[in-house]
């Protein structure tokens, strides 16, 4: 009797909810405070050596060198877009023209060209990323990326404007 | 009780999934500019080098901020630090973040600067921008 009685008293154990509810809590509010939204972020790969920047001739002579020019004025914006000979208005009307040069079936021609980016020295950075991406492909509704000039390279800077 | 329990630990897991600390390669200073073309690389690259360029000229490397001009001495010591791990300076990436306000005469800069440390490969880094 005496050892049942002992059992009974076994079995009323209370779990203790309050403490554990209080660190779920403090980890919760942790997790939401260091929480941060990430924009995914991609990148563009050149591959430039020292010697290359010395006018290496192009490895095939049926393309043509390309040279695109980008002006700038004092505060930094874009004010001309040359590609050799012909100007052109926007960045959309560069990628159409590229398209109409590189993009024809020929997965070769497409390896060998290549363009360089010569850029005045003030110019804002977010201008010439606009410019590799008008030259270097296009995005299609599938989402698939279909790439133009995979061949970038930059000029060696100017001297900064008053300097 | 067990309901508020079953959600709480729902939204604990929720949170701790979707943290990420590589906080190392990122700097909330630089603002990247946009590009519909910049995929995610597809896997880790090899010996990347981070370049944090500023819109005021200073580069931030490996958490010291130096000077556009004097960054020739850390990018000397990353190759001799490559050479002495036996890989070469031209097999590792150099992974440009620059501020989309920066003068292109600075990446321009920074690049030939890299390339007298005898760096050959870089990565223009830009955020994803989609366009719909």
């Amino acid at each position: 009797m005496k050892i049942r009685m002992h059992r009974h008293d076994d079995d009323k154990i209370e779990l203790q909810m309050t403490p554990m509810i209080d660190i779920v809590f403090q980890l919760l509010i942790f997790f939401v405070m260091t929480f941060k939204i990430v924009v995914q972020e991609g990148d563009f790969n050149i591959k430039m050596p020292l010697a290359a920047q010395s006018s290496a001739p192009p490895i095939d002579d049926t393309v043509p060198p390309m040279k695109l020019r980008l002006t700038a004025n004092a505060a930094g914006d874009l004010t001309g877009i040359r590609l050799n000979d012909r100007g052109f208005t926007n960045f959309e009307e560069l990628h159409q023209h590229i398209i109409g040069i590189v993009g024809s079936d020929q997965p070769s021609f497409r390896e060998s060209a290549e363009i360089e980016i010569d850029s005045d020295y003030q110019l804002r950075y977010e201008y010439v990323v606009a410019a590799i991406t008008s030259v270097s492909g296009y995005r299609t509704p599938e989402d698939d990326v279909v790439k133009l000039i995979e061949r970038i390279r930059f000029s060696p800077p100017k001297k900064a404007a008053g300097s | 009780m067990t309901p508020m329990i079953d959600m709480t630990f729902q939204l604990i897991a929720f949170f701790m999934v979707l943290i990420n600390f590589t906080e190392a390669d990122q700097n909330a200073r630089i603002q990247l500019p946009s590009s519909e073309l910049a995929k995610p690389p597809d896997g880790p690259m090899e010996s990347p080098i981070f370049l944090h360029l500023t819109k005021e000229g200073t580069v931030i490397v490996g958490g010291d901020e130096v000077p556009l001009a004097a960054v020739r001495a850390n990018l000397f010591l990353e190759a001799n630090v490559l050479r002495a791990r036996r890989q070469s300076p031209a097999d590792a990436t150099v992974i440009i973040r620059a501020d989309k306000k920066t003068p292109t005469g600075d990446v321009q800069q920074l690049v030939q600067a890299c390339q007298e440390a005898k760096f050959e490969n870089f990565a223009l880094r830009a955020k994803e921008e989609r366009g719909f």
